[in-house]
């Protein structure tokens, strides 16, 4: 067969991930964002923002789990136990922030605040772990003989430390700015307010990481900076520099709904980066997408279904967000 | 440390997290399809009390499914995390299938569950029990992969071994192994029945304290309905399920059973109650039914049950575990049953919901559906030890070996966190349903028109009268 299943099963991972990057990327954001506003309207606004679409947002990293576990099984099982206490917290974090959603509305009023501190160190748990993942998946794995042979702390490094930090930023910004979408009044300019400051904290930390990665790493740097890979590559960061600038205008102008979108294009271009610096790895630094692979039989099974059903769940995921279009104001809390 | 080791702590960990985690998705499963009746019944009917019972039990829905949605996360990962061997030996089975769970049914019902709760009057009312309908198939089609994956693990067929690693050759004979029709059924009615027993436990804990409106009124019948239909085919799916065992598992029954030896040509008796100890290779303390385990297990009075000895030590179930997991099932299997004859009795002479004594027993018969779902879960999967795919894997062969120390970490933050915090989401729970359903509860969440202030399309906290929202100026969280 003339079909290469395991490039297409790479793209599938690769799109599931970069969704869930996008959609739990600022509802945590707004977890991130909580400790600067104060008032508990606010609050209720904040969260309703999100209320009828989280569980759907998370969904895609239970994809992203689930189709590695059946396209690439090797990478789940190398990938999964060497990163096992950052993904055993990030999922203790998700937890919390998750049950916080229902929780804090029906916690009586001297508990809420208990509430908006899980709800709050889930998101920074959460996303600070995730962060930490992608450095020590980016730094790689030792493997021998499809055992992961690192030892349990081998992703503690200031690299993935770094990046922990780096994705907390880029969470904030996303929920800024999708507040100053869904938002109005006073919660809206306090974002307008926040966003500069954080483009610049995250143009600042996109550009550390960026550095960093190929210095540590001479195979990621040959990649980007050889001939004549470099023109290639070269628009990626001249179009985060681009969208940076419109970024700023677009926050300057009061605009509502670009500076979300100038954000999103911001960490598909990051993304895209990090996919050029490690292609064809999935477990780097050694593991191609085909040495990992599932068998065809198991590959093509789950392709029949993945593209039948990924358009009609496109279809409905937008529905559900058409039908909560708008702004969210204190008087229509769903809650 | 204790005797116990790391692989004991991440059986203990795998234990612990989906015992909490199955608690939550039975609940959705039941009150999913429960809510789309309600909704069906409204529509239909226009009779409020659908509409006001819809609402209250969404309510107890929506903290329900947040707790299975975040606990099923964690499973979702720990194959990898904590069985990376078997991920990478059977990953292409399992994988797979959890990946259509994910497509076919994950997202179904996160993507419908938003206009559920939220949207009420955001979309008209065919639209709504659409997405209501939605929701509770995709719980429905969730059981069917997940179990089909479980099943696999007990009676794996449908592949070849290549490389020292499992590679499917006919995803039909996978997906429809043979305990997989039996395990699907019996899982899919103890969700229905656990929640039925739910619903009527909240019904009766009302009547009891003098409340009484037809809201309540009818969840009791509805619940005890179910009881009287239900119990009694899952008690007869519980048997086929427990001959299907018989015929690929049968070191499980035998340790279910308690059965050490077959002398002679004699049948095989059945052990009502007793102590197997796996030292000593016998069941002590037993009291027995000449004859009985034969008839229930193979219909016959000539045919011997397979006994433990049969098996060598180091394929043997813990069969003291088992033994008593399995009748404390069976048990509560009774009592449910009771529970339903009982209730339709009461019925028939009008004091259904009058007599103290059964209200009494329908309070304290809340919490059995989910026992009995537990031990049943701990019967089959305790007894298909030591094996983690029966015949392929042992479980020893399976974990990724991570150090004592880190699965005592984890296990200790799993543990505390899932108390504290489900802990919190279950008093939540308790505490919307002793607030119970109020007549016409329904009728405000319509009654927002456009331009007008949405009434919460969720009554959630809004249905909270606590004086908590003063300082929000419309009163309203």
């Amino acid at each position: 067969m003339g079909i290469d299943l395991s490039l297409i099963w790479a793209a599938i991972i690769a799109f599931g991930v970069m969704m869930y990057v996008v959609m739990d990327g600022f509802d945590l954001g707004i977890g991130i964002l909580f400790p600067f506003v104060k008032r508990k309207g606010e609050r209720d606004v904040m969260m309703n923002t999100v209320a009828p679409v989280w569980d759907g947002n998370e969904t895609w990293l239970v994809l992203g789990g689930a189709a590695l576990f059946g396209a690439f099984p090797l990478a789940y099982a190398v990938v999964l136990s060497a990163l096992y206490l950052p993904l055993i917290l990030m999922l203790l974090g998700l937890i919390f922030r998750g049950v916080a959603f229902e929780f804090r509305f029906k916690a009586k009023a001297d508990k809420r605040h208990l509430w908006d501190k899980a709800f709050i160190g889930g998101s920074l748990t959460a996303t600070f772990f995730q962060g930490v993942a992608l450095g020590a998946y980016i730094d790689g794995f030792a493997v021998v003989e499809r055992v992961y042979v690192g030892g349990a702390f081998a992703w503690l490094t200031p690299f993935s430390l770094f990046c922990g930090l780096a994705l907390i930023v880029a969470y904030a910004l996303l929920g800024c700015t999708w507040l100053i979408m869904k938002t109005e009044g006073r919660l809206q300019q306090q974002m307008h307010d926040l966003a500069r400051p954080l483009v610049f904290v995250v143009l600042a930390v996109t550009g550390i990481v960026s550095l960093w990665t190929p210095l540590a790493h001479a195979e990621i740097a040959a990649r980007w900076f050889s001939l004549p890979n470099l023109f290639w590559f070269l628009p990626v960061p001249l179009l985060v520099l681009l969208c940076t600038w419109a970024l700023l205008r677009a926050v300057a102008s009061n605009a509502h709904y670009s500076p979300f979108l100038l954000t999103l294009a911001l960490i598909f271009l990051g993304y895209s980066g990090l996919g050029i610096s490690l292609w064809p790895y999935i477990i780097p630094p050694s593991i191609s997408i085909w040495e990992a692979a599932a068998p065809p039989q198991s590959q093509g099974f789950m392709l029949v279904g993945a593209l039948f059903i990924i358009p009609f769940i496109l279809m409905y995921t937008a529905w559900s967000y058409y039908v909560f279009r708008g702004k969210v104001t204190e008087e229509d809390g769903y809650h | 440390m204790f005797g116990i080791e790391a692989l004991d702590l991440a059986r203990i960990q795998f234990g612990f997290t989906i015992s909490f985690h199955i608690i939550f998705p039975a609940i959705t499963i039941g009150l999913a399809s429960y809510l789309a009746v309600l909704e069906g019944l409204w529509l239909n009917t226009r009779q409020e009390v659908y509409r006001d019972l819809y609402h209250f039990w969404a309510k107890i829905f929506a903290v329900n499914f947040g707790m299975g949605v975040v606990s099923g996360l964690v499973m979702a990962y720990q194959f990898g995390t904590n069985w990376s061997a078997f991920s990478d030996f059977a990953g292409a089975v399992t994988g797979p299938l959890l990946t259509y769970e994910v497509l076919t049914a994950f997202f179904l019902e996160a993507g419908f569950l938003g206009v559920m709760l939220f949207g009420w009057q955001r979309v008209g009312p065919g639209l709504h029990f659409f997405s209501t309908l939605m929701v509770a198939i995709g719980t429905l089609i969730s059981t069917f992969w997940i179990l089909a994956s479980n099943s696999w693990m007990h009676t794996p067929q449908g592949f070849e071994i290549i490389d020292g690693r499992v590679i499917p050759v006919d995803w039909f004979a996978v997906v429809f192994n043979p305990s997989f029709p039996y395990r699907l059924a019996h899982m899919a009615t103890a969700a229905f029945l656990a929640t039925a027993f739910f619903v009527g436990a909240s019904a009766a804990w009302h009547l009891l304290r003098g409340r009484d409106n037809p809201a309540l009124r009818k969840m009791l019948s509805m619940a005890m309905w179910m009881a009287l239909l239900v119990a009694p085919i899952q008690a007869m799916i519980g048997d086929f399920h427990g001959l299907n065992t018989l015929k690929y598992q049968p070191a499980k029954i035998a340790a279910i059973e308690g059965h050490w030896e077959n002398h002679g040509n004699e049948p095989t008796p059945l052990i009502l109650f007793g102590w197997p100890d796996m030292q000593r290779e016998e069941t002590r303390f037993k009291l027995e039914i000449p004859a009985l385990g034969s008839l229930i297990l193979t219909h016959s009075l000539d045919q011997q049950v397979p006994a433990l000895k049969e098996f060598a030590p180091e394929d043997r179930p813990n069969a003291t575990i088992v033994f008593w997991t399995f009748r404390v099932m069976v048990g509560l299997g009774v009592l449910m049953i009771l529970t339903g004859l009982w209730g339709l009795w009461l019925r028939a002479r009008g004091r259904l919901y009058q007599s103290r004594a059964f209200l009494h027993l329908a309070v304290w018969m809340g919490p059995s559906g989910i026992i009995a779902m537990l031990a049943g879960w701990y019967t089959t999967e305790i007894g298909r030890q030591p094996w983690v795919i029966q015949g392929l894997m042992r479980t020893a062969d399976a974990s990724s070996g991570h150090s004592f120390a880190q699965m005592s970490l984890t296990l200790a933050l799993f543990v505390v966190v899932y108390f504290a915090l489900f802990g919190a989401g279950l008093g939540y729970m308790m505490r919307l349903v002793r607030k119970g359903p109020v007549t016409d509860e329904g009728k405000q969440a319509t009654e927002g028109g456009p331009g007008r202030q949405r009434t919460p399309s969720r009554p959630l906290s809004a249905a909270d009268e606590e004086p908590d929202d003063s300082d929000t100026p419309s009163g309203r969280s």
